[in-house]
């Protein structure tokens, strides 16, 4: 008896690691457990000290730096207005309702411009990233174009388009879209050759290649393409707005800083460029920064700060 | 009628008529590639079947061109000579996992089966099932770096299953991961390939797999094929008899590791010689 049980045990013993697939999914998942990646998001008030705090503290040093070089009446004051005279600039325009004015002139002007510039710019980088006639035939130009100040542009836009927005158009097109068909086309350079690889191993080829790999895959470059595409975009639209000034073309941020220089009253100048300073890092702040960070935390590229 | 033994239906039991081909047929296969002086051959005349549900290892040193050999059978290249016919497109797994950084493990086996024009209410269903195959239930939103080693290239392998191949090609796939889950990874591959046989659905899948670790070569195949380097060749065949569930550190297999450890430095030794 006794020994009959002592078998049926061993028996049973026995059976028991016969269930290799049992055993083997709770050994893995045993190791998944130990592999596992804590990922932990950062607290409200460590992303204030770490993220918000130095810039303020940067701003609030060179305010209490220009205040000083005033009170020590380092040059006379019409060449130096004092912050307070510059944030009374700020109130007036506000009160006259025409600063909102001068900041959509220009923002609307630059974000339609740069559209057109992502339209344009995406094919051409497409284009020349994979046909390699193309790279070779205008790869260089476009490289070169990059470093060509777009402000050059204007004259000829002028001659060509008149006095105009589709003037600025232009101006901003030839600075914005060398700046987005560069970052793709680099992008695309440094797609790592696996994925090609195994896009093709599972039959992504062709355009479905391009649109499931290749693009995907290039998104990091070609994010650091458009930001850069806009602060070209911004800058030449700048240069085109002061350069040329009409009374059809309304009053955006570059003519209200010519017609400060006009009426002599630095304070106006001051208040200019602290506009377009203050809309090109919102621009970036607002949209092309969360998106890339988006872009490279969901990769795993972003290191925790 | 019907007298040709050779090529009467299959006697275990499968109903299919015509004696089934072969899963890939590699003949009289070489491959060079230009090089300093001259062009540099690989690949030397290979002649290799894998049959219908077979797992083959190709063993080899360095230099051997078992990886080009694989890239051969992919598709990814094209032979200098011979003829290599597979049923359809090979998947292939590689070294590293491969996965796209972009898309979720669930989205990358989607992808795979939307490249093969799965319909897209089934794509969904379809990738939890292959996760659940490699046990990673519950994975589908998990990002590729939130995974570890081991978990990463069970998504690849659910990826390269959602191809519904019927070879399965692999590239040294668990030579960059810890001895542990090494071993791990040695039991869920044999597992899903006798799971894939075993379907009722009477189709077979077929592993080639490329490594240079004579051990876990003998632990998963039923057949190694060991490559001389520059050129390689075909060096010699071994059945592997052992029975299944085997493990790496079973007496059997390391006896027949040290066979063919024995001539594959026979193989290497030969290159000092000149």
């Amino acid at each position: 008896m006794a020994s009959t049980e002592t078998r049926d045990a061993a028996e049973e013993a026995a059976r028991e690691p016969k269930k290799p697939s049992e055993d083997l999914a709770g050994l893995e998942a045993g190791l998944d457990a130990l592999d596992a990646v804590p990922t932990r998001r950062t607290s409200l008030r460590d992303t204030f000290v770490r993220k918000v705090l130095p810039p303020l503290v940067a701003v609030a040093l060179v305010l209490v730096v220009w205040q000083v070089l005033v009170w020590a009446q380092v040059t006379e004051e019409y060449k130096l207005p004092s912050p307070g005279a510059v944030w009374g600039e700020v109130t007036d325009a506000w009160y006259q309702g025409t600063l909102l004015g001068y900041i959509w002139t220009s923002v609307s002007r630059g974000l339609l411009g740069f559209l057109f510039a992502l339209a344009i710019g995406t094919p051409l980088g497409l284009l020349v990233a994979r046909v390699k006639f193309v790279r070779a035939a205008i790869g260089p130009i476009l490289s070169g174009l990059q470093s060509l100040p777009s402000v050059a542009w204007v004259p000829p836009a002028v001659i060509w388009l008149g006095l105009n927005d589709q003037m600025m158009f232009a101006v901003i097109l030839l600075g914005a879209v060398p700046s987005i068909a560069n970052g793709l086309v680099s992008g695309v350079d440094q797609v790592p050759p696996l994925y090609l690889r195994a896009g093709r191993t599972l039959g992504a080829t062709g355009l479905r290649g391009t649109w499931h790999i290749v693009m995907p895959a290039a998104l990091p470059g070609y994010l650091a393409g458009l930001k850069q595409g806009w602060a070209f975009s911004w800058r030449s639209l700048m240069a085109a707005e002061i350069i040329a000034s009409s009374p059809e073309l309304g009053i955006g941020l570059g003519q209200l800083l010519e017609n400060g220089r006009v009426a002599s009253s630095m304070s106006m100048v001051f208040l200019a460029i602290l506009l377009i300073l203050v809309v090109g890092v919102a621009i970036d702040l607002l949209i092309f920064s969360p998106l890339e960070r988006w872009v490279l935390r969901n990769r795993g590229l972003l290191a925790r700060s | 009628m019907t007298t040709t033994v050779t090529e009467a239906g299959p006697a275990d039991g499968t109903s299919a008529g015509a004696a089934p081909s072969p899963a890939a047929r590699i003949a009289h296969v070489s491959k060079s590639f230009p090089g300093p002086a001259g062009d540099q051959l690989v690949l030397d005349d290979i002649t290799l079947d894998v049959a219908p549900g077979e797992f083959v290892t190709l063993l080899g040193a360095s230099g051997c061109g078992k990886s080009t050999l694989l890239n051969l059978v992919a598709g990814l290249d094209a032979p200098s000579a011979g003829t290599i016919e597979t049923p359809g497109r090979p998947a292939l797994m590689f070294q590293e996992h491969a996965l796209f950084p972009w898309l979720t493990a669930g989205k990358n086996i989607e992808l795979a089966l939307k490249l093969r024009g799965v319909p897209k209410p089934e794509r969904r269903p379809r990738a939890e099932e292959l996760l659940e195959r490699v046990r990673l239930a519950g994975a589908h939103g998990k990002r590729v770096h939130e995974l570890s080693g081991g978990m990463r290239q069970r998504v690849a392998l659910a990826r390269a299953l959602a191809q519904d191949s019927r070879l399965l090609l692999m590239d040294e796939p668990f030579a960059a991961l810890d001895a542990i889950t090494r071993d791990v990874l040695h039991d869920e591959l044999t597992r899903v390939w006798h799971a894939a046989n075993d379907d009722p659905d009477g189709r077979k899948l077929s592993v080639l797999f490329v490594t240079h670790n004579v051990r876990e070569a003998v632990r998963l195949a039923e057949r190694v094929v060991l490559l001389s380097s520059r050129p390689g060749r075909v060096a010699r065949q071994w059945t592997v008899d052992i029975p299944q569930p085997r493990r790496i550190e079973d007496a059997a297999v390391a006896e027949l590791s040290v066979e063919i450890t024995e001539e594959l430095r026979g193989e290497i030794r030969r290159h000092g010689q000149h």
